[in-house]
């Protein structure tokens, strides 16, 4: 968990523009032909298991209320009520100001609490209203904080102020872990993907995460493939290890598998846990009780025969 | 700690029927051979598919003859917009048949599944598709304002991609207006028997497309034939030269594709997942067998610590085994006797004093196998830099500055194909001006597309098939 001091904006940019390109046209390839992998049976069974455990059940509605953060609590615990050997999920993700009611909800069942703070989604909000509403989501209870960079700076190749914002950020964490939204649907290049990558990872990031969700596009397998890439070579680089999170439209089983097909022959199984692999969606989830009870019974439910939250 | 692993993912047999014998094709219908019947067999387990009929001289003779009768009288006065027809429907029968194709062809050549039905099959119906797009337009092709065909050719193809390799010669072939008599090679003939119903499926005339089975003995008499106007060849060096040597002076036309050693360079300046992609791709795409394959990889000495650690990283994720599991990437070497040579040669390279290394794989007790296999410390001089290996072995050799790397990758007898990896536009051109090789890619690898011209230079052949180029081999301009 070592931050890196920046020793000036001329050695982070140097350092940055000096790592290796991304062809797109290659990457999109390995991509795609990662996602061809058929994954059946036993192998099938495992994977589902595995990546329900993964998901951050998410709640970032302006509207949300402390009844519907609570009723999604209790569909973390118990994904599917009529089948106890359904794995509870890995986090409950919401704003800042229902940290409280999540936590509370959530008391002794182990899972822990994400909340996206630093004026998320945009993040243009002064330097000091971000530190506030981080400490206020960490002093709720709140185990995990999402940041989002600032993009606008990310462009206009202000390295040295992400870098900075994010090492603050991150010691107004405390003891949270501090998952680094990159908003890759906005940093539009390969490149940019892998620079912004290693620029949270060396700022102090404990995860790195794709998106919002409010942007498109949001996450999708090159992207993911690029950070995972980024992820491996930096823990070969230093021997820490940082996390990934691919966020936004993941809908079905099918996808959440090739994520993990990707996160298996990319970064490797070292990946393969909810410590370091997570799947920022929620929909999702209903798609895997689906498929699991599918497996199992032979047969197809309805949606009806799963909760909406 | 979970590790998620696959589970196999077989892709069915039952789509496929293999008969227990197959006879000759010749003018539309399945007749018996003179010659002595071989046997085919599965080279992931040795069990025999099927017995095939083998084409004496006589044989030959009738299919040539059936092919000249069908050229006279049906095919070559047809009007090219007719012929287009017949070129679409077998494209999209291609197409409706894939998954038999595919099957058949990775049973029959050892190839994975995720290959013939991802690679070699959609080529397949892309180069009729493309060729059938030809065959009204041959005036406007810069061949003369009336181009016509050369008559009947002999066609003679390699096992590594025993479909692919039939289109893209009977595709151009018909397209131009002239008949053919086929002659797949021994170890992979049934699909080519296959696409035989599937000219039958077409209505094709008989005679048009004919199908001759055998060794070596039914290509020489084949090729030897005096009613054969024109001659093409796919496979080892030595046969070529020996066609080349049997058709001098008949005047019959010749193309010939022959061996490759091709050189893959990596600039220090690559984006090198992509690199380390396309370096993998290049060498164990359908296990090496490929004449194209970059088997030779440069790299520039900056980064080849780098590029050599990512590599054995990847290399370690290949799956090796049943190529009709989808999941698998290396398949089964294609015969006894390749695997022998490959065997030989990468002997050969540790004797040299080049280091092995291949990651721990564990392969079938039965078939013939071999594991992806990487040698660092190759020199210009070694025997694995110079000779063709035909299978899943990489020679890595390292150079200092661009003018050294194109003096290596041309200090070869060959010159089919190379590749560039450079994320610097200018470095590419400039390279890629100096290469001595009949395609060069950039960024990317073991592409191929019916309107790219590809050939050879050197001991890789001569003449061009795909695109507009691919014409000219079978029209009389």
């Amino acid at each position: 968990m070592s931050t890196e001091t920046l020793n000036s904006a001329a050695e982070l940019r140097a350092f940055l523009h000096g790592l290796p390109g991304v062809d797109q046209v290659g990457a999109e390839e390995r991509a795609g032909r990662l996602a061809s992998r058929s994954i059946k049976a036993s192998a099938k069974a495992e994977a589902i298991d595995l990546a329900i455990s993964m998901v951050d059940l998410t709640t970032l509605e302006g509207a949300d209320t402390a009844g519907k953060v609570r009723a999604l609590c209790a569909k973390a615990a118990h994904p599917d009520p009529s089948d106890a050997s359904v794995p509870k999920v890995a986090a409950v993700c919401v704003y800042p100001d229902m940290v409280e009611v999540a936590v509370r909800a959530l008391a002794g069942s182990g899972i822990g609490v994400a909340s996206v703070a630093t004026a998320f989604p945009s993040g243009r909000a002064p330097m000091e209203a971000k530190l506030a509403d981080t400490r206020a989501a960490v002093a709720a209870g709140a185990a995990e904080i999402d940041m989002v960079i600032d993009r606008g700076a990310f462009l206009s190749g202000d390295y040295g102020k992400v870098f900075e914002e994010i090492v603050a950020v991150k010691e107004a964490c405390g003891p949270a872990h501090l998952k680094v939204i990159l908003e890759t649907g906005e940093l539009a290049t390969f490149d940019n993907v892998r620079r912004a990558s290693w620029l949270a990872m060396r700022a102090g990031a404990d995860f790195i995460k794709t998106s919002t969700g409010k942007v498109s596009p949001a996450a999708t397998l090159p992207v993911t493939l690029v950070m995972l890439e980024a992820v491996r070579d930096y823990r070969a680089a230093t021997g820490r290890q940082v996390g990934v999170k691919p966020a936004g439209g993941i809908r079905t089983t099918k996808d959440a598998i090739k994520y993990l097909v990707l996160v298996n022959e990319t970064a490797g199984p070292d990946w393969l846990t909810p410590e370091w692999f997570r799947l920022g969606a929620s929909s999702v989830l209903n798609d895997l009780l689906m498929q699991r009870r599918k497996l199992a019974t032979g047969v197809y439910s309805g949606p009806d025969y799963f909760t909406l939250d | 700690m979970t590790v998620f692993d696959y589970a196999p993912a077989p892709e069915s047999r039952s789509v496929v029927d293999i008969r227990g014998s197959y006879g000759l094709f010749v003018d539309g219908e399945f007749t018996g051979g003179h010659g002595e019947p071989f046997k085919t067999i599965n080279p992931a387990d040795e069990s025999v598919l099927a017995e095939v009929a083998c084409a004496d001289e006589a044989d030959v003779d009738r299919a040539v003859r059936a092919a000249r009768t069908a050229y006279d009288k049906v095919w070559g006065p047809m009007p090219g917009a007719e012929r287009a027809k017949y070129l679409y429907r077998i494209a999209r029968i291609v197409q409706e048949r894939s998954r038999e194709l595919a099957v058949l062809e990775s049973i029959d050549n050892g190839k994975p599944i995720r290959e013939s039905r991802d690679v070699d099959v959609p080529l397949v119906a892309a180069w009729f598709f493309y060729y059938a797009g030809w065959a009204d337009k041959l005036r406007h092709a810069g061949f003369g304002p009336d181009p016509r065909p050369v008559g009947v050719a002999g066609q003679v193809i390699p096992w590594n991609f025993p479909l692919l390799m039939l289109a893209w010669k009977i595709a151009p072939a018909l397209a131009c207006g002239n008949t053919v008599v086929l002659k797949p090679a021994e170890t992979t003939p049934l699909t080519a028997l296959l696409f035989a119903d599937i000219c039958r499926q077409a209505e094709l005339p008989p005679g048009v497309v004919n199908i001759v089975t055998g060794a070596g003995e039914t290509g020489r008499a084949l090729v030897a034939h005096p009613g054969v106007d024109k001659v093409a060849f796919t496979g080892s060096t030595d046969v070529g030269r020996q066609i080349a040597r049997t058709l001098a002076g008949t005047g019959k036309k010749l193309t010939l594709e022959l061996g490759g050693k091709a050189a893959n360079i990596v600039y220090q300046d690559a984006a090198l997942d992509q690199a380390v992609e396309g370096i993998v791709n290049g060498i164990f795409f359908n296990q090496g067998h490929v004449c194209c394959a970059g088997s030779r990889l440069l790299v520039q000495e900056s980064v080849a610590g780098e590029v050599l650690e990512r590599l054995k990283a990847r290399m370690a994720t290949l799956r090796v085994g049943d190529p009709l599991d989808k999941n698998t990437d290396v398949g089964a070497i294609n015969s006894a006797a390749q695997l022998a040579r490959i065997r030989e040669l990468s002997d050969a390279g540790e004797a040299e004093g080049a280091e092995r290394w291949s990651p721990p794989c564990e392969l079938p007790s039965q078939g013939f196998w071999f594991a992806p296999t990487l040698f660092t410390g190759v020199a210009q001089s070694h025997r694995i830099a110079r000779e063709e290996i035909f299978g899943p072995v990489l020679s890595v050799l390292t150079f200092r500055t661009p003018d050294e790397a194109v003096t290596k990758a041309n200090n070869t007898p060959y010159g089919l194909s190379a590749g560039i990896w450079t994320e610097k536009g200018s470095q590419i051109l400039w390279t890629a001006q100096r290469l001595r090789a009949g395609v060069v890619w950039a960024n990317t690898f073991n592409k191929f597309d019916p309107a790219s011209p590809f050939g050879g230079y050197k001991e890789s052949g001569f003449g061009r098939e795909g695109g507009r180029h691919g014409l000219e081999a079978y029209l009389n301009a």
